[in-house]
């Protein structure tokens, strides 16, 4: 069977199946075999496009090529680790009676149809399809936001769907005028929202139009990404969220809705003479990178603190394609591969220490290196990676950043490194304590899943010191698409 | 000039022209029950026109969103949130953060902006209701500007919805209906399931109440 669709079906189905059956002792162990279904699904249908080229499916409207599949790669790769990691997470959840039976086959269920919506986001060639899928998205992470129902997590929750409802919308009437502008050169037929089709018209498309419709493009999917000024929901959702929840959101979200700014920036950069998507890129990037920056000082609960990383690295990522070039483009993808899991190995190290503390305010998490020496290192060393301590993955990718950066926008390279060093002394500063120091422990019922933690890291480390020559030509070819 | 307007340009345009009316009466408006009828009025003018759009130009989908529009912009929804408030016993007034006179010259402001970003572009467009792009951006505005200046979360439902309806007036009119309509509405089944749980939490729907969750 055709890999494509047996990935798409896998999470919907087993979504689906998930929600009728209930909540069974079994269903984590369902969830995680779905999660590794689609990660073969996905590596089967990367060797494919690796050895074939690009690809259609169900007509023109599913477009695969190599800067989508290496997304979703990594989307069911994450999506994967996750649901490993969640399994004793929430097996713990229910034993502290947090959560009932229902509320985890709601988790369960829509957890598979977000890694849904999130890989039809990814594979599809209608902008329109890419639109919606994005809504859902949207939907299902509301849901699992709002997962305990205290005053705060609802809190959180509404103002997620408020603001990234918004966002949406401004993505949506973006769209419209996207399809206002192809319209006239394609003419009024549903070819008109295919990627494929208005790559090859980009260069008619009329840019005035194209310069409105790439703004509200990018404020609207940029609220998504966590894009400052409307980053807001950002931490308040990963905070109140089950760790899981923010790992994914951290880890993946904010790539597909990256993701979708791509995209349209390559129909934009082929319209609009002068560099306008890039400078606005680069604009919004280290606005971003600089907010996020002070804010991390001032946290005080840990997921909190780690979400406004995951801004402050949104920030240096939009700045990177803003930038453009194959060079800036490489040092993107690598830098979003590099956070996704990092970022993610460290929720999940954070999960299972604020289980074991049962508080996410840092200055109460105390020790963590004997309580469970393992989850101390974890977190340690996922920290070191995601501010850019050599050798993990992460010093690449923004080393090359910054020179990058250094050569073209010379005057960028100041609010770069103040925004970088004021993340590592916020950061560093409050991680160390909680690693080290004094504490009483406590048991957990079920035994943490560190597999996740350590294989992420292991592969920071790896592409740290070595990137596979597979990889980098992957890499090359999608920095080439986007320009 | 007047005369090399077709009729039903003329129509279209006198459509949109009422849902911006509405939008402005919305945000003028204090009592919640009347201002959830506004928004079914708007949900109607804007049935009527993606009606005579679709009869213009004969794209038989048109006439599908027409009726969708109506069941669900006009019927379903508004009927949906007049029970909500009437079973939660939501205080009838609005309450606003700033003034409302404000908030109306604000609203000014807003419309003029969107008609001169919008109108290098609406000169480029050969379709007959060119013209409503700049309107449907300024209802996309005012209903921005009331989900900002309220308080109550059905009054930023609202807002939301009216701010879709100034989306799909934009893709119907101004484009003759991208095909992405059916799913406009499905945001809203969460949004009542949402309404329930922050009743049984902060006992009101006031957005006041939410204000824990703060970078200190």
């Amino acid at each position: 069977m055709d890999f494509f669709i047996l990935m798409l079906v896998i999470p919907l189905v087993s979504g689906a199946l998930l929600t009728v059956v209930g909540e069974r002792d079994w269903a984590p162990n369902l969830n995680i075999i779905a999660s590794l279904g689609t990660f073969l699904a996905a590596v089967g249908l990367t060797a494919e496009i690796v050895a074939n080229g690009p690809r259609f499916a169900f007509g023109e409207q599913f477009f695969i090529d190599s800067l989508n599949v290496f997304f979703v790669a990594l989307t069911a790769f994450v999506g994967l680790t996750t649901s490993i990691f969640s399994g004793p997470y929430m097996r713990n959840e229910q034993e502290h009676g947090r959560l009932t039976r229902p509320r985890l086959r709601l988790y369960k269920s829509m957890y598979q149809l977000f890694m849904f919506t999130m890989l039809a986001a990814l594979t599809t060639n209608n902008l329109g399809i890419l639109w919606v899928a994005m809504e859902a998205a949207t939907l299902t992470t509301v849901l699992l936001v709002s997962l305990y129902r205290t005053p705060a997590r609802l809190e959180a929750a509404w103002k997620y769907f408020i603001l990234c409802g918004v966002g949406i919308a401004q993505a949506l009437f973006g769209t419209i005028l996207l399809y206002f502008a192809a319209e006239r050169v394609l003419g009024e037929s549903g070819n008109a929202l295919l990627w494929t089709h208005l790559i090859d018209v980009k260069a008619q498309l009329e840019p005035n139009i194209m310069a409105l419709s790439f703004i509200f493009l990018l404020v609207g999917y940029g609220t998504k990404v966590g894009l400052a000024p409307l980053h807001n929901w950002l931490p308040d959702a990963h905070a109140e969220g089950p760790t899981p929840v923010s790992a994914v959101l951290s880890g993946l979200l904010l790539n597909v809705a990256l993701y979708a700014i791509l995209r349209c920036k390559v129909l934009a950069d082929g319209a609009i003479p002068g560099d306008f998507a890039g400078k606005l890129m680069i604009g919004f990037g280290l606005f971003t990178l600089l907010v996020a920056a002070f804010f991390l000082s001032r946290q005080k609960d840990v997921k909190r603190m780690f979400a406004y990383s995951s801004i402050e690295h949104m920030g240096l990522i939009t700045f990177a394609f803003g930038m453009g070039g194959p060079v800036a483009n490489f040092a993107g993808l690598l830098h979003m591969t590099m956070h996704s899991l990092t970022k993610s190995a460290i929720f999940f190290a954070v999960g299972h220490a604020t289980q074991k503390t049962g508080t996410q305010l840092m200055e109460n998490i105390r020790g963590l290196i004997r309580i469970n020496p393992l989850i101390g290192w974890g977190l340690m060393l996922g920290t070191l990676a995601i501010l850019g301590m050599p050798p993990f993955g992460v010093f690449a990718s923004e080393f090359m950043i910054l020179t990058h950066a250094m050569k073209h926008y010379p005057w960028a390279t100041p609010i770069l490194l103040l925004g970088l060093g004021v993340a590592f002394a916020a950061i560093f500063g409050k991680v160390q304590p909680m690693v080290f120091g004094e504490t009483e422990a406590k048991h957990l019922p079920h035994a943490p899943a560190i597999t996740p933690v350590f294989l992420h890291l292991g592969i920071v480390l790896m592409l740290g010191l070595y990137i596979p020559p597979y990889l980098t030509r992957w890499f090359h070819e999608a920095a080439r698409m986007l320009g | 000039m007047n005369a090399a307007i077709p009729f039903s340009a003329q129509l279209i345009n006198l459509f949109a022209a009422v849902i911006l009316l509405l939008a402005f009466a919305m945000l003028a408006q204090r009592r919640m029950l009347a201002l959830i009828n506004l928004f079914a009025l708007q949900g109607f003018t804007l049935c009527l026109s993606t009606l005579v759009v679709a009869v213009t130009t004969g794209q038989s989908h048109l006439y599908y969103s027409a009726g969708l529009t109506l069941l669900l912009k006009a019927m379903v929804l508004p009927w949906i949130l007049h029970r909500l408030v009437r079973k939660l016993n939501v205080k009838s007034e609005v309450e606003a953060l700033i003034n409302i006179p404000t908030t109306m010259l604000v609203g000014l402001l807003l419309v003029m902006i969107a008609f001169n970003v919008a109108l290098p572009i609406s000169q480029l467009s050969q379709t007959i209701t060119r013209g409503t792009l700049g309107i449907a951006m300024a209802v996309v505005m005012l209903a921005f500007l009331m989900m900002i200046t309220r308080q109550k979360a059905i009054t930023q439902v609202v807002g939301f919805l009216s701010m879709e309806n100034g989306l799909f007036l934009a893709a119907t009119s101004a484009t003759y209906g991208m095909p992405i309509v059916v799913e406009l509405g499905i945001a809203v089944i969460i949004l009542g399931v949402f309404f329930f749980q922050i009743r049984d939490q902060f006992d009101s729907l006031d957005i006041r109440h939410m204000e824990r969750l703060k970078d200190n």
